[in-house]
């Protein structure tokens, strides 16, 4: 798996998450604050004493050395695996901030260690048989899609309820549907229907356009769901989104894409457990924009660091599901390097119409990414908006692009004149988030 | 996004706005179009909601574009390196609180450089990157010092841009005009019209900017309107003609002095007392020569003053505020207002030829030593005259010179003002060395940046002398960061041996060797920083 005394990285840890909601768990364990007497051997074992709300610590020891994967055990009565204090030890250690020294393993920590020794040496063959046959991991999908089964039933009716009693009910202060309905979704196994719902509680009793963005969301909620029960009578890149969005674990197994991969912009999201990379690439040779996706612990800026504005000679492959853009990244065959390719253009019109043919694939999709050639950043009331030069059409800018400070790095940029503009194009408007100038220069980050 | 849609939703069996209104309303209260009561009425609500939402997000169109900017006025200055480019963006991002407070450890004060980069980039004439520009109107926004050098490099696409953001107001306020409309300055007719129509502080900001062209012209539009200005716009516009002060102005200051406000009365006698050949100046030499003289009765040549007994009217018109402040006696307040506004010139006549050193060295009698000196030093700086001011200054390592004398420390700084630049560093540097850098922040200050080789060189001697005592190193916080900010970078080399953490001495405070090594280390980093800098700015002969 890994080499001997090679430290991790946080995306790697987080990789070993059972669900999301380890993964969470373990982001939030994964800091100096509870952890006392940790420390690692050089030989890829790594312990820790974990004051996590109990009487006595758990005891929670890693080997991350094993050929077959890592290995560990935690006094903890959690039943994922890894549980979430390993997590949290391993970002810890993967951190690498001196908060896990090397050192002697404690008496408690080579016990285990010593068992497992003894062991794999009487079981040679261990790891190909017993748990990790395919026959078992059909069982475990099986299980899992009858309990995302089981919460889909249970989202439609929660759905319906509303419905029936109408939205406006929904949008008194203290209403408590969203959080519990997101804590069942969680229970079921569907992370992507419990992001959802916990969303649509933002959107209520947000003002005049509340209800509107409401019905909209429950709706496509509610055409996620019910694509989940019929998914057997879907078209198969339908079916791969449908899984995907609801959250079933899915592996990039397209075929290896190399290429000149351009880094047109990066930016982070960060919720109060975890930080998201997005990384937007231009294949320029393929012509494909492609997303990639890293995370980190709170407060901890995730792995992937590609500078925006390089090329990087590298082979990138497609998850699953129709005209979805994510990848990842595979083989790097040589340091990003400056470039001066830049994606070619599109207009106002044409972006639109993308993401309108976007939806026949995906129809949660918010937005696509889209380069727009010649566009003018003009003042629009309380907002903003990219205007062709050369027509009478314009994409209004998203509220949150509005409010951010690479608006003005590109109204700057564009001094009234038409600059290149690299962003997502959807249904809330035209999120800026790379620019480059008429004539010769270099990109400006917006995000 | 209303603004996108185009109208899809009217063509649907049930609109929208239908939709909307049952969903909240709830299918108890009311059955969905086309469907019936019952069970499956939410359902069929729902179904009908996902097809309109996709619909209607499908079949966005662009909207109607609206007015575009005016586009912003062309930079002629040539582009930054792309290096220095860069260097910019990291000392903008180095704001207060961005890097976390506390101790700052090692790490250079990046913000503390920000005003020399933007210096040594005005001075080679480089334009603003674009996108560094709404980072730039940040900063100044947050430090007014840095406005004038921050506006000045950030040219004309910063002023158009500030337009759009009332946070930037500033900038179309400390800059006449919004950088399109400011005449130029042979313009006459523009500067006319912006003089008579203009606001106050494009006023002022135009009458500066002629003044420090064409003297002249300045003066005579000045002259023009003078009677109908109000008391407080005469004053300010009075005093920007400090800058190019000459003998011309003297008819205009002369009909100053019967101004109807008293502030503007004195700062035209200060003026003309500026002008040593004026008729003022004149009036002067004649009122303090008769105030002071040799006293040869003594065994010892010595200084006798005789300070007047009335401030007639004369005096009052050439300048003389006949009311002392509390506290200070009638006749030395009014022999010090003549003393300074004296041309210097005038003493050696009226004290028997000697040369400035000889008259201050004189003895002076009855305890008038502090007044008269003082009004020499204020007499000094206001005429520029380093002669005097050299010889009011005295040996940098007499040991009046770190106490309380005669002459103040503030004085002192101001007097070094009138020196060159190497006059001002030797002696500020013979002065470090004999008394140490605790009184010595104040003269720094008026060294000119980077420090000359002796400045430098004593301000590290004497730093390292207070390490070797055993203080801490921020007792001379305020000398570190100045030296951070003025040390020529060239001297990184010879600081070396400082960064080492020395072995404590016994009478040493605790951990001091360790700080005093980090702050050395933090000195040597922003000189080899700043050298950077100016490298980066200058850009490889091609």
């Amino acid at each position: 798996m890994t080499q001997q005394g090679v430290r991790w990285t946080a995306d790697q840890v987080l990789a070993l998450a059972p669900d999301s909601a380890s993964r969470t768990a373990g982001s939030e364990l994964g800091t100096a604050g509870p952890w006392s007497g940790a420390g690692s051997s050089g030989e890829g074992t790594v312990w820790g004493l974990c004051a996590d709300g109990g009487s006595a610590p758990y005891r929670t020891v890693v080997d991350v050395a094993d050929a077959a994967g890592p290995a560990c055990q935690c006094s903890c009565p959690s039943r994922g695996f890894p549980c979430e204090h390993a997590l949290g030890l391993l970002l810890l250690w993967a951190g690498g901030d001196g908060a896990v020294p090397r050192g002697e393993a404690p008496e408690w920590a080579e016990r285990w260690i010593a068992g497992r020794r003894t062991r794999a040496e009487r079981e040679p063959a261990a790891g190909s048989s017993g748990s990790a046959g395919p026959e078992a991991a059909r069982r475990r999908a099986a299980r899992r899609a009858e309990r995302v089964t089981a919460g889909a039933v249970e989202l439609e009716r929660r759905l319906a309820d509303l419905l029936r009693g109408g939205l406006a009910a929904a949008e008194q202060p203290g209403y408590g549907l969203w959080e519990e309905t997101a804590a069942r979704m969680v229970d079921a196994q569907a992370p992507g229907l419990a992001a959802r719902v916990r969303e649509l509680g933002a959107f209520a009793g947000t003002g005049p356009g509340g209800p509107v963005r409401l019905l909209e969301e429950c709706a496509l909620l509610h055409l996620l769901g019910r694509g989940w029960l019929r998914r057997e009578r879907l078209p198969e890149g339908l079916a791969a989104t449908v899984r995907s969005r609801v959250g079933l674990p899915v592996s990039a197994d397209g075929p290896a894409v190399r290429d000149h991969w351009l880094v047109l912009a990066r930016y982070d999201t960060a919720d109060s457990r975890l930080t998201t990379r997005r990384v937007w690439l231009y294949g320029t040779d393929s012509g494909r924009t492609a997303l990639l996706l890293s995370y980190g612990a709170a407060g901890r800026a995730p792995e992937l660091a590609l500078p925006v504005g390089l090329a990087l000679d590298a082979e990138l492959s497609a998850y699953p599901g129709a005209g979805q853009p994510r990848m990842a990244l595979g083989e790097r065959f040589a340091p990003p390097a400056p470039t001066d390719a830049r994606p070619p253009g599109t207009t106002t019109a044409r972006a639109a119409a993308r993401y309108g043919e976007a939806l026949r694939d995906d129809p949660w999709l918010d937005a696509v990414p889209v380069t727009l050639d010649r566009v003018i950043p003009a003042p629009d009331g309380d907002g903003w908006q990219l205007a062709d030069a050369d027509e009478d059409a314009a994409l209004p800018l998203t509220p949150a692009a509005r409010s951010r400070p690479g608006l003005w790095r590109l109204v700057a940029l564009s001094g009234g004149a038409p600059v290149k503009v690299f962003g997502e194009c959807g249904h809330q408007g035209f999120t800026p988030l790379a620019a480059w100038p008429e004539g010769a220069g270099e990109v400006v980050p917006l995000c | 996004m209303s603004r996108t849609t185009t109208a899809v939703g009217t063509s649907l069996p049930d609109s929208w706005e239908e939709l909307v209104t049952t969903a909240l309303l709830g299918t108890d209260r009311r059955t969905p179009a086309g469907s019936v009561p019952g069970p499956d009425a939410p359902s069929a609500l729902l179904d009908a909601a996902a097809v309109a939402t996709v619909r209607r997000r499908a079949g966005l169109r662009p909207a109607r574009a609206a007015e575009r900017p005016r586009p912003a006025p062309d930079d002629p200055r040539p582009p930054l390196p792309s290096a220095a480019a860069r260097r910019l963006a990291m000392l903008l991002a180095d704001r207060p609180g961005v890097s976390g407070g506390g101790r700052r450890g090692t790490a250079p004060d990046l913000m503390e450089l920000l005003p020399q980069w933007l210096a040594a980039a005005n001075a080679r004439g480089f334009a603003a990157p674009p996108a560094a520009l709404p980072a730039l109107l940040d900063a100044a926004r947050g430090r007014t010092d840095l406005r004038p050098a921050a506006l000045r490099f950030a040219g004309p696409r910063a002023l158009w841009l500030a337009r759009f953001n009332p946070d930037w107001r500033f900038a179309l306020r400390s800059t006449p005009g919004d950088g399109t409309s400011t005449p130029r300055l042979h313009d006459t007719e523009g500067v006319r019209r912006l003089w008579e129509e203009g606001l106050f502080a494009e006023r002022v900001a135009l009458l500066a900017a002629l003044r420090s062209r064409r003297p002249a012209a300045a003066r005579e539009l000045l002259a023009a309107g003078w009677a109908t200005e109000r008391a407080e716009d005469r004053l300010m516009f009075l005093d920007s003609l400090r800058t190019g002060l000459g003998p011309d102005d003297e008819p205009f200051l002369e009909q100053a002095l019967a101004d109807r406000s008293r502030n503007v009365r004195a700062t035209a006698a200060e003026l003309l007392s500026a002008l040593p050949g004026s008729a003022l100046a004149e009036r002067m030499a004649v009122r303090a020569g008769a105030c002071v003289a040799v006293d040869h009765t003594r065994d010892t040549p010595t200084l006798a003053v005789e300070a007047p007994h009335e401030c007639d009217a004369g005096m009052e018109r050439d300048g003389v505020v006949a009311r002392a402040p509390a506290g200070r006696g009638e006749r030395s307040w009014w022999l010090g207002q003549l003393v300074e506004a004296a041309p210097l010139g005038s003493w050696s006549r009226r004290l028997g030829g000697r040369t400035p050193r000889e008259i201050v060295a004189l003895p002076v009698a009855d305890g008038w030593q502090g007044e008269l000196h003082a009004a020499w030093c204020r007499a000094a700086v206001r005429q520029r005259d380093a002669v005097w001011s050299r010889a009011l200054l005295g040996e940098p390592s007499a040991p009046e010179a770190g106490g309380p004398g005669a002459v103040s420390l503030a004085e002192r700084a101001q007097l070094l003002g009138t020196l060159d630049a190497a006059e001002r560093a030797e002696w500020v540097a013979g002065f470090i060395e004999t008394h140490g850098l605790s009184e010595a922040f104040q003269l720094l200050g008026v060294c000119a940046v980077p420090w000359a080789a002796p400045v430098g060189r004593a301000v590290v001697d004497a730093l390292n002398i207070a390490r070797d005592a055993g203080s801490y190193p921020w007792s001379f916080s305020g000398v570190m960061g100045l030296a951070e900010r003025c040390l020529d970078p060239s001297e990184a080399g010879h600081l070396d041996a400082l960064l080492a953490v020395p072995d404590e001495p016994e009478d040493a405070s605790p951990g001091a060797g360790g700080y005093w090594s980090e702050a050395f280390q933090r000195l040597v980093t922003t000189l080899r920083l700043r050298a950077a800098m100016l490298t980066e700015l200058t850009p490889a002969a091609t």
